[in-house]
């Protein structure tokens, strides 16, 4: 065990708890979507639809999305800060992964609720 | 010639052979890599996974054409890929956890929890895909 004063802005903690509370989430869903697909033995546009309009499935639902887009924001950052090191290239990937990730919630929520 | 002139023949390990046939990637290695790759190209399909979704809930149709078009072969291959891709992440996933909580930490319990997330995910891919097709 390492007692050591931990300094600044404790982000990479918040980051690296987040990553793992989120895979937690979509674990539990990935679950509960295996189980929902293998009792549906025949799956019909009319089950598929129902499923999607029931209230809870549509707050799972975004809340895996939500939970996907806040993991795969700190995985890609990590493959970015690896692999790119020119600062103005790196800061605009960045950015336009938070954009595109935003961008997906708000494509869910009009998906689930049309 | 004195004989610290003469040059010393010295193993050279960065030529392709070496590469490919010689420097081995340890099995949690492999694990780690792969969930790097799955993890990125689940990313980059997430567009593509929404718009099925989006697509499959308009109409009977569309979600009818969704099927057809999954029985394509290189939908069938892309889909496959992504099933295996999700599979891989989940089960690392849960082996990084574990890791976390400092179980199976020692090298002989780490290379077998890898080759258990290898073949996990292989397995589940298959019953999936025999399952969807």
């Amino acid at each position: 065990m390492t007692r050591r004063i931990v300094t600044g802005a404790h982000y990479g903690l918040r980051d690296w708890l987040a990553q793992r509370t989120t895979a937690g989430i979509m674990a539990i869903y990935s679950v509960i979507a295996l189980v929902v697909f293998v009792s549906n033995k025949n799956l019909t546009y009319g089950v598929w639809r129902d499923l999607f309009s029931q209230g809870w499935m549509r707050v799972a639902t975004l809340l895996f999305m939500a939970s996907l887009a806040w993991h795969a924001w700190v995985g890609v950052r990590d493959i970015l800060m690896d692999y790119i090191k020119p600062d103005g290239l790196r800061l605009s990937l960045q950015v336009l992964t938070l954009l595109t990730l935003a961008s997906y919630i708000g494509w869910t929520i009009q998906i689930l609720w049309r | 010639m004195s004989p610290a002139a003469v040059k010393k023949v010295r193993p050279k390990y960065l030529n392709l052979q070496a590469l490919i046939f010689e420097i081995r990637l340890p099995v949690p290695g492999w694990v780690s890599i792969l969930h790097r790759i799955s993890g990125a190209l689940l990313f980059v399909a997430i567009v593509w996974l929404l718009w099925m979704l989006d697509r499959s809930l308009t109409s009977e149709a569309a979600f009818e054409r969704i099927r057809h078009n999954a029985n394509l072969w290189p939908v069938k291959l892309s889909l496959l890929a992504l099933i295996w891709a999700y599979c891989h992440h989940f089960f690392a996933g849960i082996r990084y956890l574990l890791l976390d909580l400092d179980k199976g930490i020692d090298l002989k319990t780490a290379r077998l929890t890898s080759w258990l997330v290898l073949a996990a995910s292989l397995l589940l891919t298959a019953w999936l895909g025999w399952k969807l097709w």
